[in-house]
């Protein structure tokens, strides 16, 4: 399909025209460039656009309108812990201190952001029971491959060296086994149980002399509290192997369950998820990385540390010679785990624990109240978030989870998220957060209950769906098909590029 | 709860809903033996006291100082404007716009992004960001593995030690190659890729290379002989990686100019702060050629089912949430908002603008050039640069701590990034961006020439650079009582 109707809203490059814009920077000398030879020299200028300031501020108001997001809305997207964003901690990342510090200023000027960072350290490893935490990750999936590549050097450091495969549940985040491929591990997916949990039989055969790692995240992606968590890093240990906890779901056991005091060895921690920084659209997030005492030497560098005299610094290249090296330059997504840290203090340990239990409480009393309307596969207590399916609707009607999601927006709700885990058939796994009210909540029910009836009464108001988005449903194949990625300035960019 | 809605009634309401007397039954599938020992954090703090406590750790910080200090970072002018726009809650309180029809903001500013930058890069396809410079450079490198089906890479030792090091964490799981190429040592090409070693590495038959990388400027500051690189690279069926700066695009030959395969780079220096390391932009571009092994998020143009113009995440079978073990990396969560930030710089600097902040910086840094060369502080090397580059110092680490009191951050010492390089030795890294004014240089130079006086390895600067210096004393002293 092709563009024949209307534009949302011109792309920037539509805005532009020669000789708009408005200069922010003094001229330059007019011989500053003739030291550098012409072969180096760029010949004509970036085809960037020339936009008057009024334009480009408008542009960008108005394009941010077109998006759901938690401060305009409910946004129930599960394994996605999308909780308000404290605007004190956006006010914090910006302090002068913080943001202008360059990452390679040297330790005495870098007091402040040192402590921070290393306190931040010592909170982690407190609620994580882990022993000893690297901030550097960038993400959730860096910190996977962080604490996959850890678990591959210690094995080698014991000469343990036929161990390359990693167990994953298919009930996983595909993050998981991407990243077992990533650090030259061959997965091995371990199906589930009906209640839900890890296939204890499976498990057991699939484990051996070749496993190096076992990834479960706990709560598990359906919500539910791993039943037999002791019985698997029981297994896992025996086998010789290394337990990793994917922390997505870390905000359903916030004083609760501190995965290294059970047993796993390394865990990552969202800091986007659960300590609500921003997700900014996709991101930055920051992806902190904590061990058992056994894997510190192997921890990416440099770390921070503390001397005997209370000052702080950063660790010196070749300090650890076990360290698997660097993850990335510098230290961290440091204005990320400002906003972090400033979570944490804000609520302390009855805060966090207070944020668990509500999280908690708000995701089985909205299981509860979709009970009837939905199928809800998995009935005992879940945890932050639970899964429901659409699959009778879908047998009764025709009318499909997508179709639901779709019709959600229309009442004013950022679907769940849909399809996942893939273990469940016409699955939606729905995650309230602890920052909605009881009428949000309530609400959401409410639009459910009803998009459920329409379904049977007048299917056709929810497969067309949505209609009051600024845009309808789209042609996502030929976007496929015909790749357009960028705007050619000088071709016109509607008609698709040929391949 | 700081931030939660919920009234001790609201609460008793749900339990009741759910027939149960306390939350704690609902933790009931926790196996005792399991259960946490109690949280020692400290406690609550009201936001009253958390803002003082923020403030005096920001306040323990020194970012006052006269500083020289690139390396890989840079401080430049960013309009107010920008942040003003990041800071809307539609902007940075969403996620990965994974409903089309509620994203469309954010997909269309992922599609600027993608077409700005590919003006900038001169490349076809531009991922939708990646965590950093050096991750960026750690995924260019891979795709070049995929894409040829070898497994050993060449890296120029101009390529930021950090960046190299990052690869080779990368390149531990597949258990690939990486070897670096070393820098000519002297001669008028100093510092720069060494050309002849890079060819004598390719001709290695029996171990057939995948990727070159080289960067450009380089970790040094200076300008690589990039087209000769390029076509050594293509020469041995190797794909070319370009390691590039984006400001210095403005007036630089961009990376699809010399024939670069895949650009890669740090976009840190478009609009966003330094924030001590991140969160700062991972860039990765490359030919059409490579689409489908180009990692991260791709945003294209596509119609809604009435013909409205629209945007959509596609390609997705590269991705992990789809292909799973297959995809072309881990990758999920990105440096979105930090994408849009420089999408909005771009935008409103504009084509010329970005020419002169790149022109300005290197006008200002051939200024302290000379003031430095006075001082008794003379360059490294002999070959062309932008705006960053190396002076010889005698004793460089000591010199840059004094230097500190007296309010000068005095740029990089080189030998504590490149340890075991005997070349780089009691020297230092420094730079200059439109934001770098002629009181700071008087004033990094007029105390350079009084501590390489006061240790009798060099005569003092002149009276004339002395009396300069002595009004930008007191202007970077007010300055420093700021931070």
């Amino acid at each position: 399909m092709s563009v024949t109707g209307e534009r949302l809203q011109p792309t920037i490059f539509e805005l532009g025209k020669p000789g708009r814009g408005s200069s922010k920077v003094p001229h330059p000398p007019r011989d500053a460039l003739d030291r550098i030879p012409a072969s180096a020299r760029r010949a004509v200028p970036p085809g960037l656009p020339e936009v008057d300031e009024p334009s480009l501020v408008r542009h960008y108001v108005n394009l941010s309108q077109l998006n759901h997001a938690v401060d305009t809305g409910f946004y129930p997207l599960g394994s996605c812990t999308m909780k308000y964003n404290p605007k004190v901690n956006e006010w914090a990342a910006r302090l002068p201190g913080f943001a202008a510090l360059h990452p390679l200023a040297p330790d005495p000027i870098a007091q402040g952001t040192l402590q921070l960072l290393w306190e931040l350290e010592e909170a982690l490893a407190e609620i994580s029971g882990m022993a000893g935490v690297t901030l550097q990750p960038a993400a959730g999936a860096q910190g996977e491959l962080t604490g996959i590549l850890m678990i591959r050097a210690y094995h080698r450091a014991r000469g343990d060296l036929d161990r390359n495969e990693v167990l994953v549940p298919d009930s996983a985040h595909g993050t998981n086994p991407a990243t077992a491929s990533m650090a030259g591990f061959r997965t091995v997916s371990v199906p589930s149980a009906a209640d839900g949990g890890v296939d204890l039989e499976a498990f057991r055969a699939a484990l051996g002399p070749r496993t190096a790692a076992v990834m479960i995240t706990n709560p598990s992606t359906l919500g539910l509290f791993e039943p037999r968590v002791g019985t698997l890093l029981e297994l896992v240990h025996e086998a010789g192997a290394l337990a990793y906890m994917d922390g997505a779901n870390l905000n359903a056991i916030l004083g609760r369950f501190k995965p290294g005091e059970a047993g796993f060895d390394v865990m990552h921690f969202n800091v986007h998820k659960t300590f609500s920084t921003p997700h900014g659209g996709g991101g930055p997030g920051a992806g902190p990385v904590g061990v058992v005492e056994r894997l510190v030497p192997f921890l990416p560098s440099p770390r921070v540390l503390r001397e005997g005299d209370g000052t702080f610094r950063l660790e010196r290249p070749d300090e650890r010679p076990h360290s698997i090296g660097r993850m990335r330059s510098f230290v961290g997504n440091t204005g990320v785990l400002v906003r972090a840290y400033a979570y944490i203090r804000a609520h302390g340990a009855s805060g966090l624990r207070e944020v668990t239990d509500d999280a908690v409480l708000a995701a089985n009393y909205l299981k509860h109240r979709l009970a009837g309307a939905y199928d809800i596969p998995y009935e005992r207590a879940c945890k932050h978030e639970f899964v429901a399916s659409a699959a009778s609707i879908k047998r009764d009607t025709g009318v499909r989870t997508l179709d639901i999601a779709k019709r959600l927006i229309d009442f004013g709700f950022h679907p769940p998220t849909v399809y996942f885990p893939l273990t469940v058939e016409e699955g939606m796994l729905i995650e309230p957060t602890e920052t909605e009210s009881l009428e949000a909540l309530d609400g959401f029910a409410d639009a459910m209950a009803a998009i459920a009836r329409e379904a049977y009464d007048d299917p056709a108001m929810v497969t067309g769906a949505p209609h009051s988005a600024p845009v309808r449903r789209l042609d996502e194949a030929t976007a496929a098909r015909q790749p357009n990625l960028r705007w050619r300035p000088t071709a016109g960019a509607d008609t698709p590029c040929p391949d | 709860m700081a931030y939660g809605p919920h009234t001790p009634d609201d609460r008793a309401r749900m339990l009741e809903a759910l027939g149960i007397a306390t939350v704690d039954e609902l933790f009931a599938d926790i196996p005792e033996a399991l259960r946490a020992s109690p949280l020692r954090l400290p406690d609550p703090e009201p936001e009253i006291e958390l803002a003082a406590r923020l403030e005096r750790l920001a306040g323990r910080n020194r970012v006052g100082l006269a500083s020289f200090l690139g390396a890989g970072v840079y401080r430049h002018f960013t309009p107010p404007l920008v942040d003003q726009i990041l800071l809307r809650g539609e902007w940075y309180t969403a996620y990965t716009p994974y409903q089309p029809e509620v994203s469309q903001g954010t997909l269309q500013s992922i599609y600027e992004f993608e077409s700005l930058l590919g003006e900038l890069l001169d490349m076809d396809v531009v991922s939708a960001s990646h965590y950093d410079g050096a991750a960026a450079a750690a995924e260019a490198a891979l795709m070049t593995c995929r894409a040829t089906r070898r497994e050993r890479v060449l890296v120029s030792r101009g390529v930021h030690r950090h960046y190299r090091e990052t690869v080779r964490t990368y390149f531990a799981g597949g258990e690939l190659d990486l070897e670096e190429i070393p820098l000519v040592a002297d001669g008028p090409d100093a510092g720069t890729t060494d050309l002849a070693a890079l060819e004598r590495l390719l001709a290695e038959s029996d171990r057939p290379v995948a990727g070159v990388i080289a960067a450009q400027p380089n970790l040094l500051g200076l300008l690589e002989p990039m087209q000769a690189i390029g076509e050594l690279a293509r020469g041995a069926g190797a794909l070319f990686v370009s390691v590039v700066e984006p400001v210095s695009l403005g007036v630089l030959a961009p990376p699809g100019a010399y024939g670069a395969d895949i650009a890669a780079g740090e976009g840190q220096p478009l609009g966003i702060a330094p924030q001590y390391g991140g969160p700062s932009l991972g860039l990765l571009a490359s030919t059409d050629a490579l689409v489908r092994q180009i990692p991260g998020r791709l945003v294209g143009m596509t119609a809604d089912l009435e013909g409205k113009r629209a945007f959509v995440m596609t390609l997705r079978a590269r991705e992990q949430d789809i292909r799973r073990e297959k995809a072309a990396s881990n990758i999920c969560t990105n440096q979105a908002l930090m994408a849009l930030a420089a999408s909005i710089y771009l935008a409103s600097v504009g084509p010329h603008g970005l020419r002169d902040v790149a022109a300005l910086g290197a006008a200002r840094a051939a200024e302290l050039e000379l003031a430095l060369a006075a001082a008794g502080a003379p360059r490294l090397h002999d070959g062309p640069y932008l705006n960053e580059f190396a002076v010889r110092v005698p004793d460089a680490a000591a010199v840059h701590r004094r230097l500190l009191d007296r309010g000068v951050l005095a740029g990089l010492v080189l030998s504590e990034l490149e340890p075991d390089d005997p070349g780089l030795a009691d020297a230092l890294l420094v730079c200059a961006t439109e934001v770098t004014t002629p009181e700071e240089i008087a004033l990094f130079a007029w105390a350079l020439a009084d501590e390489l006086s006061a240790a009798g390895s060099t005569g003092a600067a002149g009276p004339a650079t002395a009396g300069v210096a002595d009004d930008a004393t007191v202007a970077a002293g007010a300055g420093e009582g700021e931070q």
